[in-house]
């Protein structure tokens, strides 16, 4: 049901949040919040499903339905949801350890599959909630009390992984950038199939440096593609910064839904007579 | 029919061979023929670890009555071929004087056959099949055995016709040539073991297994969304459910592991959909962590864990009933939640249903312990009972008022909202939370949580579906069971009422919570009290003795897979025990 006069403030419930002062999240919830609004559903039509993580208190902030899951498998709550309710509007945030390490697996084959929903990823290149380890996002050589000195691994590039697990729609956005956040929510959530959308959102606790993100980010200078490989080498080729939507692909989404039908049982039970 | 003097009851034959050779497919043949005729029966498979082309061997038990289990010894083995016999012919043995028939072209027969008391009979079984052209040896086999235990060659030739629909005309007169030469061959041998004719019956008998049968009771009681990560023995579960979902408008989602699909189920849940899985204990333990955020978020769902020989990957094809203490203490934290067991086949119909009932109207995760032996048994029952549960999730009624998910009531049952209903927003928790689910580290929450969802499960009126209490209800002697050894214990009080020793059999279907205060009414007076399970440590055992005190004496009679525990070995613990 399409409802007139939404605010971004209809989304928003009376909870307060428990990030930290300046925390990104808090322009995250913002950017969703104004995005519901714009997409003009009521919040009762719109599911918002999280793991665990400072990030993935978001569902209670909101006044839409909610699930705090288990840590890294919101997404596989999300694909259940929205294949016994396709009338509902879902969406899965998550961090960037739930999203991409203990969930990672769950990250490929929602790519693949391509349930209609969309997927945030507030990515802070830090586990937070756990007080500053590295995650799959994070710099080899970042120091922390868990690894002095560095992971000394390679970090995840998730756009290039999503792209080549077969996302339908990616995108990175800042934080800060509530506008460009906003317009990209919006967008993906329009676009049949999963669309995914990474946050860069800074931990202002574990994470100072990654204040500096305000200056170092851009808006992509060339326009979106629907060419899976042009857009992977630009993912690759480009500093990490360039924000806006970077793929769009025409991929039908996944087919399987829960109907409202009268269920009769008699042709099943037959079928077992001899 | 009329009476065959020299009949019995009940008639056990075991076809075997390598993979290709159509072993199963002659047992099943003869037991659908068998239901046709009117009898009832159970096939199961004794398959090698091989994926194809390594031994297999059905194995069938033919009866006027319901069975509930395989027998022990066997009256005729057919031998295809022997390749690997050795391997497994030990779970087949031959009854004192049974027949063996098997060709002398496909070598000698492996010792444990050459020593038993049996006759051999040597039958040309290939060159038979090839006089026919396109003839198979299976069907050879197949007629053999028809001939010996007087199966009606209508009915047989009826359920072969159809098989072989679309196989073609000539494949069809193929294989019934084969029946026609296998039992003119049988008819020559001078042997014979009757099977006693059905008794009289008026509606259609089901062929079933017990993995489909759980998957019925399921679509009876609502089932409307599935997610499945295959694994043996509980895989046919779910490849029942995803036609027969997809075939009622309800959907059947292929997960990455079962951490997705538990996580699926407890999605499409909250969305409203009664969601189900089926795993093995393997998948169980993966899925234990989110098993307790379905249990402090009050989703409900079920899943059905078909137990197999563990620890770890174990004997996939064998059964056990090692999962118990999983299935009941296995989740972090204090998780109430509810455990229920099959009693048979047909009694998967029950539990299936009865499972999504106690899901929907407790709001609480609902683990079912099947298990191999019943899961992947073939049985021919009469159509389970229709049963009626007044399932439904309590519902969210507008009212104005702030919605508290979470809402202490008095029966601990809160009010389920479904997203979509307007004023019903709320976020489902998993960490602990108010009445209204927002996250909280009180006290005072933790407290009322924990209570509330303790008592909505402690509290609640299972009624008669706990158990069965048969047998001499007067007798001293119980035989304490659950879930599938029921059958094995049914036919040992018969047995044991045969030889005139009374003993009463109580088996139970709840698990957890414990039936304890019934359990201990009604084992006041007991004097021997024997137990029976299928685990090494007896996790059954320390389960009841966990909730009361057993009465009178109490012996244990336990084991690991892969042998099932069977009648005849219920029957010598109480015979020997009365005896002492
Ligand atoms: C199974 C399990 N393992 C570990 C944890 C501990 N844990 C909680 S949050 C978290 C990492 C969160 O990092 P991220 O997803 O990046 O979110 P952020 O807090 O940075 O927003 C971990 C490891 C847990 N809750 N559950
Ligand atoms: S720890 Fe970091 S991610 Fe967590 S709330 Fe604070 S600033 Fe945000």
């Amino acid at each position: 049901m399409n409802v007139p006069n939404l605010k971004a403030s209809s989304f928003k419930s009376d909870i307060t949040p428990i990030w930290c002062p300046g925390c990104g999240d808090f322009h995250v919830l913002l950017s969703v919040t104004k995005a519901l609004a714009e997409l003009g559903r009521a919040p009762e039509d719109i599911a918002v499903i999280s793991g665990i993580g400072c990030s993935s208190r978001i569902p209670a902030y909101t006044a839409c339905y909610g699930f705090h899951g288990v840590h890294g498998r919101s997404l596989a709550v999300a694909a259940g949801l929205k294949v016994a309710r396709p009338d509902l509007t879902v969406m899965a945030m998550s961090g960037d350890g739930d999203g991409f390490s203990i969930g990672g697996n769950h990250f490929l084959h929602a790519c693949r599959r391509n349930v209609d929903m969309t997927y945030i990823v507030m990515d802070n290149r830090v586990y937070g909630m756990t007080k500053g380890q590295p995650s799959p996002t994070t710099e080899s050589d970042w120091d922390s009390a868990l690894s002095p000195g560095g992971t000394g691994l390679r970090s995840f590039h998730p756009l290039v992984i999503a792209l080549a697990s077969g996302a339908n729609f990616v995108a990175r956005e800042f934080s800060g950038d509530i506008k460009g956040c906003t317009r990209t929510i919006v967008e993906a959530v329009r676009h049949p199939g999963f669309s995914f959308v990474e946050i860069l959102s800074p931990c202002v606790t574990f994470r100072p440096d990654e204040k500096a993100w305000k200056d170092q980010v851009h808006v992509a200078s060339v326009p979106e593609t629907d060419d899976p490989a042009r857009a992977a080498r630009r993912i690759m080729t480009d500093d990490g910064m360039n924000t806006g939507i970077l793929y769009r692909g025409p991929r039908a989404p996944y087919h399987a839904s829960v109907s409202d039908r009268e269920v009769d049982l008699a042709p099943l039970e037959r079928a077992f007579e001899i | 029919m009329t009476e065959i003097p020299g009949s019995s009851r009940n008639i056990s034959f075991a076809i075997v061979g390598t993979g290709g050779a159509g072993a199963i497919t002659a047992g099943s043949l003869l037991l659908e023929a068998a239901g046709k005729a009117g009898w009832y029966g159970l096939l199961t498979r004794s398959v090698g670890p091989q994926i194809r082309g390594g031994e297999a061997a059905a194995l069938v038990r033919l009866s006027t009555a319901s069975a509930a289990c395989m027998s022990k010894e066997f009256d005729i083995l057919v031998a295809i071929d022997w390749k690997n016999a050795d391997r497994f012919i030990g779970a087949m043995p031959v009854a004192p004087g049974g027949l063996v028939i098997c060709d002398p072209e496909a070598g000698p027969p492996p010792r444990a056959v050459r020593e038993a008391d049996c006759t051999l009979i040597e039958c040309p079984i290939g060159e038979l099949a090839k006089s026919v052209q396109g003839g198979r040896e299976n069907m050879i086999a197949t007629g053999l055995v028809a001939q010996l235990i007087g199966m009606p060659m209508d009915e047989l030739s009826a359920v072969v016709l159809e098989m072989l629909k679309s196989k073609g005309e000539a494949a069809q007169q193929a294989s019934l040539a084969c029946l026609r030469i296998g039992a003119e061959a049988a008819a020559a041998f001078g042997q014979s073991r009757p099977l006693a004719a059905p008794r009289p019956h008026d509606s259609k008998r089901w062929l079933i297994t017990g993995n489909e049968a759980i998957g019925l009771g399921a679509m009876r009681g609502g089932v409307r969304f599935a997610a499945a990560y295959p694994i043996t023995p509980a895989t046919e579960v779910l490849e029942y459910l995803a036609p027969a979902l997809a075939a009622t408008g309800g959907a059947l989602v292929q997960a990455e592991d079962e951490l997705a699909s538990i996580n699926m189920i407890i999605g499409a849940s909250f969305g409203g959909r009664p969601s189900i899985t089926a795993t093995s204990g393997p998948g169980l333990s993966l899925m234990m962590e989110s098993l307790g955020l379905a249990a402090a978020s009050e989703t409900p769902l079920v899943v059905i864990d078909v137990m197999r020989v563990g620890p770890s990957t174990g004997i996939a094809t064998k059964s056990e009933q090692s999962d118990l203490n999983i299935a009941v203490y296995g989740f972090h934290g204090d998780a109430p939640h509810v455990v229920v067991a099959p009693l048979s086949v047909s009694d998967c119909v029950l539990c299936g249903q009865w499972a999504m009932h106690l899901a929907e109207t407790l709001q609480t995760p609902v683990i079912v312990l099947s298990d191999q032996s019943i899961g992947q048994a073939r049985v021919l029952i009469d159509r389970p009972a229709d049963v009626t549960f007044l399932t439904r999730r309590k519902p969210f009624v507008a009212t104005g008022e702030p919605y508290q998910r979470y809402a202490i009531t008095a029966d601990g049952v809160s009010p389920m909202a479904i997203p979509g209903q307007p004023g019903g927003q709320y976020t489902a928790e998993g960490l602990t939370h108010t009445e209204r689910g927002s996250p909280s580290s009180a006290r005072v929450d933790q407290h009322a949580q924990m209570v509330k969802r303790h008592g909505k499960i402690e509290n609640f009126d299972f009624g008669d579906y706990w158990g069965v209490d048969e047998g001499d209800g007067a007798s001293d002697t119980v035989i304490l069971t659950w879930g599938s050894l029921t059958g094995a214990a049914r036919e040992a009080i018969d047995s044991l009422s045969e030889e005139g020793i009374p003993a009463r059999l109580i088996a139970l279907r709840q698990i957890s919570p414990f039936p304890g205060e019934r359990l201990k009414a009604l084992l006041a007076g007991t004097r021997r009290l024997l137990i029976v399970e299928q685990s090494f440590s007896g996790q059954f055992h320390r389960h009841a003795r966990a909730h009361i005190d057993l009465p009178g004496e109490v012996r244990l009679l336990n084991r690991e897979g892969p042998y099932n525990i069977g009648p005849e070995e219920i029957v010598a613990a109480i015979r020997e025990w009365r005896a002492q």
